[in-house]
C-alpha cells in the first residue's frame, strides 16, 4: 500500500466535492480497493470513504413499488432486508463471506463491474435504475464491458431502483477457488416480459441471453429453453473452465433459475 | 470407561487454550528491539540473465539501511540439500548452488533479486521499486518432459542438462520386471499426473535475525518444524556460524505439513543481515510471496503398469516417474520421489517384482520438496489408481482384488527393500466395509440416481512409512542426516517435569500427548508435565517433526529417558525406604517394597534427589535429570482401508463428497482424539489435492494461480462428516510405545478414495472414462464426459 489520505464526508455534494479533486477515489466497502492498494496496484492519493453518508444507505419501498437501496448499502444490509426482492436478498446474502458481506456495498460492486461479480446481473435482469449524483442510468446503459461502466469520473452511485419482478431467481455457479461467480445467471419474470442476464461467462462482461428472454417470455418454463445455447465464442476461458464450459453452464443455469424462480 | 488420563484417553488440547484465545505467541508475534524490516525484491520473469541490479537510488530512499544484492553474499555458502541420491548408473546426482540472493540468472517467478532493509516495511517497499534493474528474459522451461529434450533451456548453465539424476530402484529387477510384464495374462497400464500443489499452512513464513555483538551470538527466530536441522544447515553450510554462536528459535508454529522443514534463504538472510548491521532484521511473508517462496508439494508425471496373472494375482509393476524438482534443490526435495516413494510402490500387495524409475528435473519453478506425506502419496495414488482399474478391466469387484493380493505374513519383505513389520490389512478393509456401510451403497445410490444425480463409490487401501529410520541405512541412501530424537526429562525438585524434546509440534499436540506418556510411566498427573520444544538453547539436538515420526521416535526418546528416571528413583526410594532396590515397584506416583506396606511419594524421592541430606551420594549423584537419544531400528508401517462416496452432478460436473470413511491401524494409540483430529485433517487435504488444489504455471513459467482467487483451498462445506475408525491395532514391533504415527495417513489414503469414486460415478452414468487427473474440477468432469 502507498501513503493516501482519507476524508470522511457526511453528504453526498461534500464526497463530490472531495473527488473533484486530483487522484481523489471513492472508497465504499473497501473490498475490492483495499486489496488493490494492498498490493500496489493502484495509487490514489485520496480516498473519499462513501460509508458515513446515511443519505446513502437503506432500503426501502417506493410508492410505485420499487425497491430503492441506497449505493452505499452492505451486501448484509440487502440480504436481510430486501424482503420485497427475495431473489435479491438471496444473492446478496451469498456475496462472498460475512466479513465481505458486512462491508461490500451495492455501489461498490457495480461500480467496479467486476466481470465474474453477482450484483451487476440482477440489475442487468431487473432493468435496474443506477441513480448517481448526477443522472439516472438505465441498466442497460450502465455496463460497457469487464470493469467498465458509463460512469464519469468522480460520479458516485447514490441509489439503485429495482422495479420488483412477479417471479425471478440467481442461480451461481461458483468459480472453486474464490466463489465469485463462475457463471451467474439472473432470471426475472415481468408482467411485460422476461429479463435473462448472465455474468461470469463473457468476455464482455454481463450481458442479457435475449434469445432466452424471447423464450422464457411466451413460455415461462425451463423446457423453453430445451436445444437453446449461447454461443462460445466470446466466453472466457481460464483454468476453471473452457470457452464451451461456460457457454453450456449459461443453458443449465438459466433453466435452474427459471424452475427455481417457480 | 476410556481413560481420563495416561495413555489412550483423549485429553482435551492444552495447547489449543492460548491458540484459540489468541495468546499464542507465533513467530510474527516476535518483535525485536530496534529492528529493521527487509523486503525481497522477486523476480516477475521464470528465467533471466540479470544484467545488472543497481540499487544506488533505492539506497538513497528513506529509511533505507542497506540494499542487498547477489554480490553481497559471494563468499557466503549455498542453501544446502540435505539428500544426494546416487541414480541407477552409481552417478551421484547433479546438484546445482542455489544462492541466497540470485546471482547471475533469476530462475523462478519469485527467485529474490535483492533485499531492501529499512526502519519500516512500507520504506523497504518503496525503496525496492526504485532498484534498477536489467534482465534479459530467456526461454523457460515449465514441462518436465519438455526440460529432458536435447537443446532445452538449461535452468543452470553450469550441469549438463536439466536431469538431477535418472533413478531406478530395484535396479537389479530391471529386467525381471519387464519379462514379468511381457509374459503376463493382462497388464493394466495408467498414466497420470500428481498435481502440484501449495501446502498454505494458515501462518505464512517468517524470519526474525538478531545478533548481539556483546558475545557474538546471533538468535534466528524462524517458522520451522525442526530448528536444530536449521541450526546445522544454515550455521555450518551457509553462514558458517558455528552452533555454540548460533540459537535458532521456532516458537508456536501456525502449520506447516513439510513446507516449513527446509532451510530457506530468507532464514539465512535475516540471520547474515542483522550481523552484517548489527541490528534485528524481521521478515514476514504476505500469502502472495508465500505461493511464489514456499517449496511446493506433488507434481509428478507417472506411467504405471501392473501385470496380472490368470488368476488376477499380482505378478509385477512398473513405474515411470518424472518428478518436478523446481530451479532450485530443496533441502530434502531429493528423498521425496525416491527412498519416499519407490520404497512404498509394494503397498499392501505381495506383488514380487517392482521396478520404480523416476527422472527428476529442474524446471523453472518453485522448488518442490515434502508435503504432506511426501513420496508416499504419490506412490498410493498411482499404486492404488492401477489397482482400480485393473479391477474394472477384469470385471472383478475392487475390493475383492485387493483382498486377494493383500499381503497376509508379517513380517514381511518386499521386493522394494524394505520389512514392514507388523500390519493386518483384512482387519482394517473388514473395519471399512462396516463403517462405510459398503453393503448400503446400492440403495444410496438410487437414492441419488432418483435426483438426476451419480454416484460413485471409491476404496482404496494404503501402506506408509514413518520414522525414516536408521540413521546408518539412511546414510548409506545418501541422507546428510542423521534420523534419531532425543528427549531430556527434567524432573524439579517438587516433582514436577519439563520435557525437552527435539520433536516439535506445529500443530499436532505434542504439549498434550507427550505428557500423557510420562504420566502414564509415572503414575502423577498429566499437568504436572510440560513439553520444551522449538528452541536449540532448551533441548538436545534433536532433527524435529515431520514424516510422522514425532512420536514414534521422539515419544521413543522420550519413553528411554523417562526408563533411565525411573531407575534413578528407585535407587533413591530404596535408600530412602532402607529396602533392596529389586523390590522397589513405582505404582500411581507412589514407590512401595514389595509385600510390605512401606511407601514413599513421587515427590518425595524428587525432593530427596535435590535435596540430598539423606542420600546416598557416595552411590549416586544428586538431581533427577536424564537424556536419551533414541534411532529406530526400522520404519514404522501404518496402513489402511479408505472409501469415498461422492455425488457427481451430470449437467455441471460438479462433484460433492457425500461420505467418507477411514479405518486406519495406527499400531498403539496415545490420544484418540488426537488422532482422529490429524485423519480428518489429513483428508480435507487429500480431498483438497483430488478435488480442488492445483498449482499452475503457464508455458512461459507464470505462475497462474498465484493467490486464493485461483488456487482452491478446501472449506468446510467441501467435506463431509467423516467416519474415523483406529481401532484396528497391530503395535508396532520394534518400538517402546508400540506405536506407527499417524499425522500423514490422511493425506495419503484419500486421493485415490476420492478419483476411484468420481471414475465409479461416471462409468456409472455409461461414460467411457478409465481416468481423470486430479483436480477433478467440475470444469474437468464436464470435459470428460463431454469427451
Ligand atoms: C473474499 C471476497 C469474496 C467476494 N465474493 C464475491 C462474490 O461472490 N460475488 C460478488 O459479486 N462479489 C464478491 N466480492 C466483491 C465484493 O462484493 C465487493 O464488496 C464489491 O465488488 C465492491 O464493493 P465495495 O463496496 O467493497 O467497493 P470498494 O472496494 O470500496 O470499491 C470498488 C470500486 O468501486 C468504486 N466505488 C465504491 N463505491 C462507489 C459508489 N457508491 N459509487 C461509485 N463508485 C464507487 C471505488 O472507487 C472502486 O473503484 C468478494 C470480495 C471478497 C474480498
Amino acid at each position: 500500500m502507498y501513503n493516501f489520505d482519507i476524508v470522511r464526508p457526511s453528504s453526498v455534494a461534500d464526497a463530490v466535492a472531495a473527488l473533484g479533486e486530483e487522484d481523489a477515489q471513492a472508497l465504499g466497502g473497501g473490498q475490492t480497493l483495499i486489496p488493490t492498494l494492498k498490493q500496489r496496484l493502484a495509487s490514489p492519493a485520496k480516498l473519499v470513504s462513501l460509508a458515513g453518508i446515511a443519505e446513502m444507505k437503506g432500503v426501502c419501498t417506493g410508492d410505485d413499488g420499487v425497491l430503492c437501496i441506497g449505493g452505499g448499502t452492505t451486501h448484509g444490509t440487502v440480504a436481510a432486508e430486501a424482503t420485497a426482492y427475495p431473489a435479491l436478498a438471496a444473492l446478496a446474502g451469498n456475496i462472498g463471506d460475512p466479513a465481505v458481506r458486512n462491508r461490500g456495498t451495492i455501489g461498490g460492486s457495480l461500480a467496479n463491474n467486476d466481470p465474474s461479480a453477482c450484483y451487476p446481473s440482477a440489475a442487468l435482469a431487473s432493468g435496474a435504475t443506477i441513480v448517481t449524483n448526477t443522472r439516472e442510468i438505465a441498466a442497460d446503459d450502465f455496463f460497457e464491458g469487464m470493469f467498465t461502466t458509463a460512469l464519469n469520473e468522480g460520479e458516485i452511485i447514490c441509489e439503485v431502483r429495482f422495479p420488483v419482478p412477479e417471479k425471478a431467481n440467481y442461480q451461481k455457479f461458483e468459480q472453486p477457488a474464490s466463489r465469485f461467480a463462475l457463471v451467474g445467471v439472473f432470471v426475472a419474470k415481468y408482467a411485460d416480459g422476461v429479463r435473462v442476464a448472465v455474468t461470469g461467462a463473457s468476455n464482455d462482461g454481463v450481458f442479457r441471453w435475449t434469445e432466452a428472454e424471447a423464450a422464457l417470455s411466451s413460455n415461462f418454463s425451463s423446457s423453453a429453453l430445451d436445444g437453446m445455447s449461447v454461443s462460445s465464442d466470446d466466453m472466457i476461458a481460464d483454468m476453471h473452465g473452457s470457452a464451451a464450459y461456460r457457454a453450456h453452464l449459461v443453458g443449465v443455469m438459466t433453466k435452474r433459475a427459471v424452475a427455481a424462480a417457480g | 470407561m476410556p481413560k481420563d488420563h495416561g495413555i489412550g484417553a483423549s485429553s482435551k488440547r492444552r495447547e489449543d487454550v492460548r491458540f484459540l484465545t489468541g495468546t499464542g505467541n507465533y513467530t510474527d508475534d516476535i518483535n525485536v528491539h530496534g529492528q529493521l524490516y527487509v523486503h525481497f525484491l522477486r523476480s516477475d520473469v521464470a528465467h533471466g540473465r540479470i544484467n545488472k541490479v543497481d540499487t544506488a537510488a533505492a539506497s538513497e530512499m528513506p529509511g533505507v539501511v542497506r540494499v542487498f544484492t547477489g554480490a553481497d553474499f559471494e563468499g557466503v555458502g549455498s542453501i544446502p540439500c540435505g539428500w544426494q541420491v546416487t541414480d541407477r548408473f552409481g552417478e551421484v546426482m547433479q546438484e546445482p548452488p542455489h544462492p541466497v540472493l540470485a546471482q547471475g540468472k533469476v530462475r523462478h517467478v519469485g527467485d529474490p533479486i535483492a533485499a531492501v532493509v529499512a526502519e519500516s516495511l512500507s520504506q523497504a517497499r518503496d525503496a525496492a521499486e526504485a532498484i534498477e534493474f536489467d534482465i534479459d528474459e530467456l526461454p523457460a522451461v515449465v514441462d518436465m518432459k519438455e526440460a529432458l529434450k536435447d537443446g532445452a533451456p538449461k535452468v543452470h548453465d553450469d550441469l549438463k542438462n536439466n536431469l538431477c539424476y535418472d533413478w531406478g530402484f530395484v535396479e537389479e529387477n530391471r529386467e525381471a520386471v519387464d519379462k514379468a510384464i511381457k509374459e503376463a495374462a493382462h497388464v493394466t497400464t495408467l498414466e497420470l499426473v500428481n498435481n502440484r500443489l501449495v501446502a498454505n499452512p494458515m501462518e505464512p513464513r517468517v524470519a526474525v535475525g538478531d545478533y548481539n555483538r556483546a558475545n557474538d551470538e546471533s538468535t534466528l527466530y524462524t517458522t520451522s518444524q525442526n530448528p536444530h536441522v536449521i541450526r546445522l544447515l544454515m550455521g555450518a553450510f551457509v553462514l558458517g556460524i558455528p552452533e555454540h554462536k548460533l540459537r535458532v528459535i521456532a516458537p508456536d508454529v501456525g502449520g506447516g505439513f513439510g513446507t516449513k522443514i527446509f532451510h530457506y534463504a530468507e532464514e539465512a538472510f535475516c540471520t547474515f543481515a542483522a550481523r552484517q548491521l548489527a541490528r534485528p532484521v524481521k521478515w514476514t511473508s504476505t500469502r502472495s510471496e508465500a505461493f511464489m517462496s514456499d517449496a511446493h508439494g506433488r507434481d509428478h508425471v507417472t506411467k504405471i503398469e501392473l501385470a496380472l496373472d490368470k488368476d488376477n494375482n499380482f505378478t509385477a509393476l512398473r513405474t515411470d516417474t518424472y518428478a518436478n524438482m523446481g530451479a532450485y534443490l530443496s533441502t530434502f526435495a531429493p528423498s521425496v520421489p525416491t527412498w519416499l516413494h519407490g520404497t512404498l510402490m509394494a503397498g499392501n500387495y505381495k506383488t514380487p517384482l517392482i521396478y520404480v524409475n523416476v527422472k527428476a528435473v529442474f524446471t523453472n519453478t518453485v522448488p518442490v520438496d515434502a508435503y504432506r506425506g511426501a513420496g508416499r502419496p504419490e506412490a498410493t495414488f498411482q499404486l492404488e489408481r492401477v489397482v482400480d482399474k485393473a479391477a474394472r478391466e477384469l470385471g472383478v469387484d475392487p475390493i475383492a482384488l485387493r483382498r486377494q493380493n493383500f499381503i497376509s505374513e508379517f513380517p514381511y519383505a518386499t521386493p522394494v527393500a524394505v520389512e514392514y513389520d507388523t500390519g493386518d490389512y483384512t482387519a482394517t478393509m473388514d473395519k471399512l466395509e462396516e463403517i462405510a456401510d459398503i453393503a448400503g451403497f446400492a440403495a444410496r445410490r438410487k437414492e441419488s440416481e432418483a435426483k438426476g444425480k451419480l454416484r460413485g463409490l471409491g476404496v482404496n487401501c494404503y501402506i506408509e512409512a514413518c520414522g525414516i529410520a536408521p540413521s546408518n541405512l539412511v546414510g548409506q541412501l545418501g541422507a546428510r542426516a542423521g534420523l534419531y530424537e532425543s528427549a531430556t526429562v527434567r524432573v524439579n525438585a517438587t516433582g514436577s517435569i519439563s520435557v525437552m524434546t527435539g520433536s516439535h509440534s506445529h500443530g499436532q499436540g505434542h504439549e498434550t500427548a507427550f505428557p500423557q506418556v510420562v504420566a502414564e510411566m509415572l503414575g502423577i498427573p498429566e499437568d504436572q508435565i510440560d513439553i520444551v520444544h522449538g528452541d536449540t538453547a532448551r533441548t538436545p539436538m534433536g532433527m524435529g517433526t515431520y514424516g510422522s515420526r514425532s512420536l514414534a521416535v521422539g515419544g521413543s526418546a522420550m519413553v528411554r529417558a523417562t526408563e533411565k528416571i525411573i531407575n534413578k528413583a528407585k535407587k533413591i526410594a530404596s535408600h530412602l525406604m532402607e529396602a533392596s532396590e529389586a523390590d522397589i515397584e513405582l505404582k500411581d506416583g507412589q514407590f512401595t517394597v514389595a509385600g510390605t506396606d512401606k511407601s514413599v511419594a513421587w515427590g518425595d524421592v524428587t525432593l530427596a534427589a535435590y535435596v540430598p541430606h539423606n542420600y546416598p551420594l557416595e552411590d549416586i549423584e544428586p538431581g533427577l535429570e536424564e537424556t536419551a537419544f533414541y534411532d529406530p531400528s526400522n520404519f514404522t508401517y501404518p496402513s489402511g482401508a479408505y472409501a469415498c462416496e461422492v455425488e457427481l452432478d451430470p449437467d455441471t460436473g460438479k462433484v460433492t463428497v457425500e461420505r467418507f470413511s477411514a479405518a486406519d491401524d495406527f499400531g498403539n494409540i496415545i490420544n484418540p482424539m488426537i488422532v482422529s483430529g490429524q485423519v480428518h485433517g489429513g483428508i480435507a487435504q487429500g480431498v483438497g489435492q483430488a478435488l480442488m488444489e492445483n498449482c499452475v504455471y503457464d508455458e512461459n513459467g507464470q505462475l497462474l494461480s498465484a493467490s486464493y482467487m485461483d488456487y482452491a483451498m478446501p472449506r468446510a462445506d467441501d467435506v463431509p462428516f467423516y467416519s474415523v475408525d483406529h481401532s484396528c491395532v497391530t503395535p508396532c514391533t520394534h518400538n517402546p510405545l508400540g506405536v506407527k504415527g499417524c499425522g500423514e495417513a490422511g493425506a495419503i489414503g484419500s486421493p485415490p478414495a476420492v478419483i476411484n469414486a468420481v471414475v465409479d460415478a461416471l462409468q456409472s452414468g455409461g461414460h467411457d472414462v478409465t481416468h481423470i487427473d486430479m483436480p477433478a474440477s467440475p470444469s474437468r468432469v464436464w470435459a470428460a464426459m463431454n469427451g
